[in-house]
């Protein structure tokens, strides 16, 4: 019989630190998959961020780099402007892609770095506990904002994505959820899309994946998803910016 | 014969660094260094090696951080302002054991300061700078020949110990121009073949470098350890490497210490001035010598408890760009067997040779 189904090699078989519920989980598998069919494995090399997902390379069987909060994709820079038959990828958070490290973002993403950076919005800090994130959601209560966020005292929801695509050499930028199966088939397709446009050396990709964070959201697992398909898109409309 | 060429101190940093193999720059503008920036972009171009101007001196480091990762010769440069920006990323590099080079080209503060010489980072350079229990490997060039051949010792010592090094210079050394002699190295542009060498042996020995998994177990570049007692044995090993650094590496020059009285200490710039007070009172006879630290970290105490131990009643007198930074590392290497005076001028104010004559006068009847 054909074997048509297995645990993909890019990952460990060992269960993660993750909440319950968690999307890091998904989007790691999703990327491990992708890493196998497209038989980069040997060549990848990820640079995890701080938050969270600070621990993705005890999951990941690849070459992992750490880096400082924010600085992801200065180091992702220099990695694959050093080694340009690598492929190279940041995988970050909200926090570390669009607040603190934001300037590393726009002008990475201006440079056309030939880079993937696979982007997980769920609109808190989750490491710290749950804090407010550039991208958190007005009247979303966090714990630095706790009678939700107000636009008068701390803007609008950050839309990084859309910022960036207006960069003439971002190449590809499309917003992707994890909110049910057919979503993520998406998100595994876009996440596909984006190493594929590193592999034929296209310029700067960038996957916003819109991802459950139960814990911090105070919601069950299930709550969470509907949370982000009623509630999240309508913030962070679905498809692709560039 | 070896050939001589006139190059600003910066340049020298700049050629240097080329030279000793360095395969990747990031640099973002700041006075008084650059011209090292400038002399990169050109000569790292001609080379077909790696030049970016970076967003921020942060994106600076960590880009450092990634090329070095890498398997690379990495280096970036800056002025004081700059260098406190990038302390997290050395930290990191640290941590994670990766060697880089970082140069500061001083000048003066606190804050912005302005953009005169002087040798106020002292502390920053040779106690951390950043968070956490490390050290960098400290080297002070005193002329542009040294800021030229202190780059390959740079770069050897960072990968030797897998630690960043830092070169300490000041505002008047990048400015200023000198003839350079080129004996260790040939100053040509390098062939492409040569370079593909230098790139390949030097990733071939460092076998903890990002290259992909291919034919062996992924490597991980990180200093995070969370669980108990893991990154207190990291801290230890690192103890134990900086101990070591200290046992093998101190540097210094000396000069007619056999009969000195009194012993002036300085370094970089500094020492140059003081060299010629030292000359121009030996003219006169007078029994005076100078001590320059080459390595600030590791401190060379060795000489100093060497001659604090010879019961000569000696006086030292410690000149700096500072108000007396390198001063403490002077005292605790004598430990209180000798007498220490301190002489210094900042923000902008270099002490002079007649000065320093002034100062010895005031502190000394032996002379």
């Amino acid at each position: 019989m054909q074997k048509i189904f297995s645990h993909p090699k890019s990952l460990r078989n060992i269960s993660t630190h993750y909440c319950p519920g968690c999307g890091h989980g998904i989007v790691h598998r999703l990327i491990a998959e992708v890493v196998d069919e497209l038989g980069i494995r040997e060549k990848v090399i990820a640079v995890c961020p701080v938050g969270c997902a600070v621990i993705a390379y005890d999951y990941w069987d690849f070459d992992c780099s750490e880096a400082a909060h924010g600085r992801a994709l200065a180091v992702a820079t220099a990695i694959k402007r050093v080694r340009p038959e690598n492929i190279v990828f940041t995988y970050q958070g909200d926090g570390d892609l669009a607040a603190i490290g934001t300037n590393e973002t726009i002008h990475a993403a201006n440079r056309g770095e030939n880079l993937t950076t696979i982007f997980i919005n769920n609109a808190v800090y989750g490491m710290t506990g749950g804090q407010m994130a550039p991208t958190t959601l007005l009247k979303q209560k966090t714990a630095t904002t706790p009678k939700g966020r107000d636009a008068k005292y701390h803007g609008y929801p950050l839309k990084i994505s859309e910022m960036l695509a207006i960069l003439p050499a971002v190449k590809y930028i499309e917003r992707v959820s994890l909110h049910s199966p057919q979503e993520v088939i998406k998100t595994k397709k876009a996440i596909k899309q984006a190493f594929q446009n590193q592999i034929d050396n296209l310029g700067f990709s960038l996957v916003e994946v819109l991802s459950p964070c139960p814990t911090y959201w105070g919601l069950t697992p299930k709550d969470s998803l509907d949370w982000i398909k009623e509630v999240m898109v309508k913030e962070f409309p679905l498809g692709r910016l560039k | 014969m070896a050939e001589k060429i006139l190059l600003t101190g910066n340049e020298a940093i700049g050629e240097g660094a080329i030279q000793a193999g360095c395969q990747f720059y990031a640099g973002y503008p700041i006075t008084p260094q650059n011209e090292i920036t400038a002399y990169m972009a050109k000569r790292m171009l001609e080379l077909n090696r790696v030049f970016i101007q970076a967003e921020s001196e942060l994106a600076a480091i960590n880009m450092v951080f990634g090329a070095s990762a890498a398997g690379v010769r990495a280096l970036t440069s800056s002025s004081s302002p700059g260098i406190s920006l990038k302390q997290e990323g050395i930290s990191y590099i640290a941590g994670c054991q990766l060697p880089a080079v970082i140069v500061n080209v001083m000048r003066g503060g606190p804050g912005l300061g302005n953009i005169a010489p002087a040798q106020s980072d002292y502390f920053q350079a040779t106690r951390s700078g950043g968070h956490g229990d490390y050290y960098s490997i400290v080297l002070a060039p005193s002329s542009v020949q040294e800021a030229f051949e202190f780059m390959k010792l740079a770069f050897d010592l960072a990968d030797k110990y897998r630690n960043p090094v830092i070169i300490l210079a000041d505002g008047m050394l990048g400015q200023m121009m000198e003839p350079l002699e080129v004996t260790s190295y040939k100053l040509q542009v390098i062939s492409k073949k040569q370079k593909l060498i230098t790139h390949n042996s030097s990733l071939i020995t460092k076998e903890w470098t990002l290259t992909g998994c291919k034919g062996r177990k992924p490597n991980i570049i990180r200093s995070l350890y969370l669980a108990e007692g893991v990154l207190e044995k990291l801290n230890l090993r690192l103890q134990k490497k900086y101990k070591a650094i200290q046992q093998k590496e101190q540097r210094h020059e000396s000069l007619n210490l056999s009969d000195a009285k009194v012993i002036l200490v300085a370094y970089g710039t500094m020492a140059r001035i003081a060299k010629s007070a030292v000359k121009r009172l030996r003219d006169k006879g007078k029994k005076i010598g100078l001590i320059r630290p080459i390595t600030l970290w590791p401190f060379p105490n060795n000489i100093f408890r060497r001659l604090a131990m010879s019961n000569k009643r000696l006086t030292f007198l410690v000149i700096e760009m500072s108000y007396g930074q390198m001063l403490e590392d002077v005292r605790l290497s004598l430990n209180g067997r000798a007498k220490v005076e301190f002489f210094g001028r900042a923000g902008g104010g270099i002490p002079t040779e007649e000065e320093i004559i002034k100062k010895l006068e005031v502190i000394s009847d032996k002379l």
